[in-house]
């Protein structure tokens, strides 16, 4: 694109963008504490109670039950239990784990990379794919081209993730044994070279994440191709045709760098999304992430460790809008904000 | 990484196609002959290759990893709060308690060389075993027995298991390898509960909330902790100075996968060795030449059972009679046939056929509709309406049957026994429930009737779950069932320690519980391993396959990894 680094400084520079920029700042710490507090309602008036067995035992008895309530501080009305639990959140600390009583921040910081790997890597090629199929699907739209990749796309929309995953598992770790079927790294890859651990772990990422991208193929590629359509059409593409312009410059020049602007705000609002993880395939896939994590806890109600993961994903949500928002304003002059 | 001089290498390639492309890549020429060389050899010599075998049918081999594959992760590695079986199997490997039970669930020395009942049951004397070595060297003493215990007991340990230790009256260590435990009553589960492994006392008198200890353990049993990669694999190493002898099998690798199908898949690809099969996956699944020929399948009865639970204060439910129709209008053996393919068989009381405390003489009813609506009908349940329901004081009989969500198994049986319920006249709706609702709901005593399951403890004290002083809110038996003849042998059942007694008592509690039906019994299930051929040494008995893990071995030339120096 156009624009170097020192337009995106000139624009941060700006006053009025930068009193914008800390003014909205500040309007999310209400925000985030209205969140907090409908979330720690929410799962705490939610039925159930933490349970981290999924038989019954008979050999606890009832008064070591009431004592890991105790413990627990689950005895105390709800309001006080927020409260300690927003007084030890503001110094960042998230509390101890109800399941293995370890650190929520320790809990969710070991899920953490490789749910951000996979989801990066997914949406790497996500747009990598996308983009291109969309901008050469508008060019013609109808066209055989079109026609094909809108039924490839929509084929991975509508699959469901865990019966591809194990069909592509019997196909390519079974029947060819081409690559690994689960986890993330062999038992000896400890002892494999600094490229062989590389390479091991790669083999291991390419069915989750292709599974993972193939399903997110469909909008992405639709978005881009329709708002390249739209812009194809506008009289300022017709006038550079007009005046004689090469075509190849008009499409990738003019229009493409207009179509791509709605994407910035679709761009920030995944940003939540990496670090969300999925349950479904990080089950199949048996990869230590971030959705299992979090679907287990909520079955176990374990109150911190949910919490722990509302509250980072609330956050990444609000920075994704006002870094979407920022960004808009540096590649479209049109946006100035007062 | 904390790999010290070991290296682990595959030694039989992935596949034939692998193999053929070493084979391509150099060596031809001796790879060949060598090939040619076994041939020969297998064509020619089989008797010597056979003794060989033999001999070392005998004899034991070490070396080699198992590769276990589960679907749970373990939570913690500090046996006093590990209640979760994920993590009970990993501290069983690299713990003892004092006692344990053996291949014919008697209970036998384990860190206790033996012990004594004093004549009123009220001391227990145990005397250690002496020269047993912590996985760190130190030795292993009556201070960390002491150790344990205040743990167990101690104001803030979260541990789910203080019940029984609770009714210590007094610990005394005598001496290095003797303790003295004292009870205020005499208490015969006392002496299962010892089999509760035992914790160093040297590490972690320092070390508050164990909260290292608890992802890196140190214990003195057969395996030593080596790594734990959170949510993909635990790794364990055997211990040299083990002192019942170093296990055979060098490593053991503890694989979570979440999905059973992938775990299928993984076994289906040689990448594990040993996983728990679902009835579905017995019967069809593994029914191939291929895992007839890599694979070992067991099945053997489980220490649970399954049944229905009737809200013993809805008045539909207070009727004994009503609840003996509906243990003859169910078919169990169509249950076993249709949920579990056949793996499993009926149970008829509150044990399991392995046990002793199992009275072969009470034979679970027949399937018997007729004799379901001629006790429905003194029951006062004799009309019927138009949708075929039984009708009382114009009420229709109709009840919700709870149970969990996630149990594949328990869905299809409820489903069958609503058809069955529906037969004789009693219209069932099934609800299933996330786990966490479902255990709110039974603590608060909102159900009618749950379909359930019990794992259970190898002692047959069933004390909580059916005597009548447990009926409070959270505790187990919450059916409210009251028996006054059941408790006292309940009471009776737990104040001796002789099991010819013993067996007096539960044998009539079997009896008395099955004629109440306080729960309608429907099956035990049975447990199904599948076992990589490769090991040897694996004996099933009544008390399943694990008891003799440590030896267990692979023959030399079977064996797939290898640990390098």
């Amino acid at each position: 694109m156009g624009f170097g680094h020192w337009d995106l400084f000139r624009v941060i520079r700006n006053s009025t963008m930068l009193l914008y920029f800390f003014k909205r700042l500040f309007n999310l710490v209400p925000l985030l504490l209205g969140i907090t507090i409908i979330s720690f309602a929410v799962i705490h008036l939610a039925p159930g109670r933490p349970a981290y067995l999924k038989e019954m035992d008979p050999r606890i008895s009832l008064e070591a039950q009431e004592r890991l309530m105790k413990l627990y501080d689950l005895d105390k009305p709800l309001l006080k239990q927020y409260l300690n639990w927003l007084k030890r959140v503001v110094r960042l600390d998230f509390g101890n784990s109800f399941v293995d009583g370890r650190k929520v921040i320790v809990r969710l910081r070991e899920r953490l990379p490789i749910t951000l790997l996979i989801n990066i890597l997914a949406m790497g090629l996500i747009i990598g794919i996308a983009l291109p199929v969309g901008i050469i699907s508008a060019l013609k739209p109808g066209g055989l081209f079109d026609k094909w990749t809108t039924f490839f796309v929509f084929l991975g929309f509508s699959l469901p993730a865990f019966w591809l995953a194990l069909l592509l598992m019997l196909l390519l770790g079974i029947k060819l044994n081409w690559l690994p079927i689960s986890g993330l790294r062999s038992f000896d890859h400890h002892q494999l070279s600094f490229w062989g651990r590389n390479l091991d772990l790669l083999k291991h990422l390419i069915l989750p994440v292709s599974v993972a991208a193939f399903g997110g193929l469909a909008g992405f590629s639709r978005y881009v191709r329709g708002n390249m359509i739209g812009v194809l059409k506008q009289d300022y593409i017709r006038a550079a045709y007009a005046q004689g312009i090469d075509k190849k410059r008009v499409v990738y020049k003019y229009a493409l760098k207009n179509a791509l602007l709605p994407l910035i705000t679709i761009l920030g609002l995944s940003i939540p999304g990496l670090i969300g993880g999925s349950i479904i395939f990080e089950s199949i896939f048996a990869i230590p992430g971030m959705g299992r994590l979090l679907y287990n806890s909520t079955m176990a109600r374990d109150y911190p460790v949910i919490m722990g993961g509302l509250v980072i994903g609330a956050v990444l949500t609000l920075l994704g809008n006002l870094l979407a928002d920022l960004c808009y304003a540096w590649a479209d002059p049109r946006i100035r904000y007062e | 990484m904390r790999y010290p001089s070991l290296k682990l290498r595959r030694v039989i390639p992935r596949s034939l196609k692998q193999w053929f492309s070493k084979l391509a890549k150099g060596n031809e020429i001796f790879l060949t002959l060598s090939l040619f060389t076994s041939l020969f050899l297998l064509l020619f010599y089989p008797p010597s290759l056979y003794a060989q075998q033999n001999q070392q049918d005998r004899v034991g081999c070490y070396g080699d990893t198992i590769v276990v594959g589960s679907i749970g992760e373990p939570i913690t590695l500090v046996p006093i709060l590990a209640a979760d079986s994920a993590s009970q199997q990993i501290v069983g490997l690299v713990f003892n308690g004092l006692v344990k039970y053996d291949k014919d669930i008697n209970l036998i020395g384990d860190l206790a060389e033996k012990w004594e009942i004093s004549d009123d049951g009220l001391e227990l004397t145990f005397y250690l075993r002496k020269g047993v070595k912590w996985q760190d060297e130190v030795l292993f003493k009556a201070r960390d027995v002491l150790f344990t215990y205040q743990e167990l007991i101690g104001p803030q340990t979260k541990t789910p298991y203080s019940g029984d230790f609770k009714k210590v009256k007094d610990f005394s260590i005598i001496d290095d390898y003797t303790i003295k435990i004292s009870y205020a009553e005499p208490f015969a589960p006392a002496l299962a509960s010892w089999g509760m492994p035992i914790m160093p006392a040297h590490l972690l008198n320092s070390e508050e909330d164990f909260k290292k200890f608890s992802r890196q353990p140190i214990g003195t049993g057969p395996y030593k902790f080596i790594q734990w990669e959170t949510g993909s694999r635990i790794v364990l190493e055997a211990y040299d100075d083990y002192w019942e002898g170093r296990p055979y099998i060098d490593r053991y690798i503890y694989c979570i996968i979440p999905d059973q199908s992938t775990l299928f898949l993984e076994l289906r690809n040689r990448g594990l060795d040993y996983i728990g099969l679902t009835p579905l996956q017995y019967q069809r699944q593994t029914e191939t030449e291929f895992f007839s020929r890599n694979f070992r399948k067991y099945k053997y009865p489980s220490f649970g059972y399954t049944y229905i639970g009737w809200n013993l204060n809805n008045p539909k439910f207070k009727d004994k009679r009503v609840r003996q129709a509906i243990n003859y209008a169910i078919d169990k053996a169509e249950l076993i046939k249709g949920v579990l393919l056949g793996l499993g068989k009926v149970c008829s009381g509150p044990f399991v056929p392995n046990s002793w405390a199992y009275d072969p003489e009470v034979k679970p009813a027949a399937y018997n509709p007729q004799k379901a609506e001629e006790l429905l009908a003194v029951a006062g349940w004799n009309e019927k309406n138009k949708a075929g329901f039984l009708v009382k004081d114009n009420q229709q009989f109709e009840f919700t049957l709870l149970t969990n969500q996630g149990n594949e198994g328990r869905r299809k049986c409820a489903e069958i026994i609503q058809q069955r319920l529906k037969e004789v006249g009693i219209k069932v709706n099934i609800k299933i429930v996330e786990w966490g609702c479902f255990l709110d709901i039974i603590d608060k005593r909102r159900f009618e009737a749950v379909l359930l399951g019990w794992g259970l403890s190898r002692d047959p004290d069933c004390y909580d779950i059916f005597h009548s002083s447990k009926t409070r809110p959270k505790e187990f038996n919450f059916v409210s069932y009251k028996n006054e003849k059941v408790d006292k042998l309940l009471e009776q059942g737990r104040r001796v320690f002789s099991v010819g007694e013993r067996k007096r008592f539960y044998h009539q509690i079997h009896r008395l519980i099955y004629a109440d039906q306080p729960y309608t019994f429907l099956y035990v299930p049975d447990a199904l391993p599948i076992i990589n051929a490769r090991f040897r040494g694996i004996e099933p008995s009544v008390n399943g396959i694990g008891y003799n893990f440590i030896k267990w071995w692979v023959a030399e030339e079977e064996q797939r990894y290898k640990l390098q120096e």
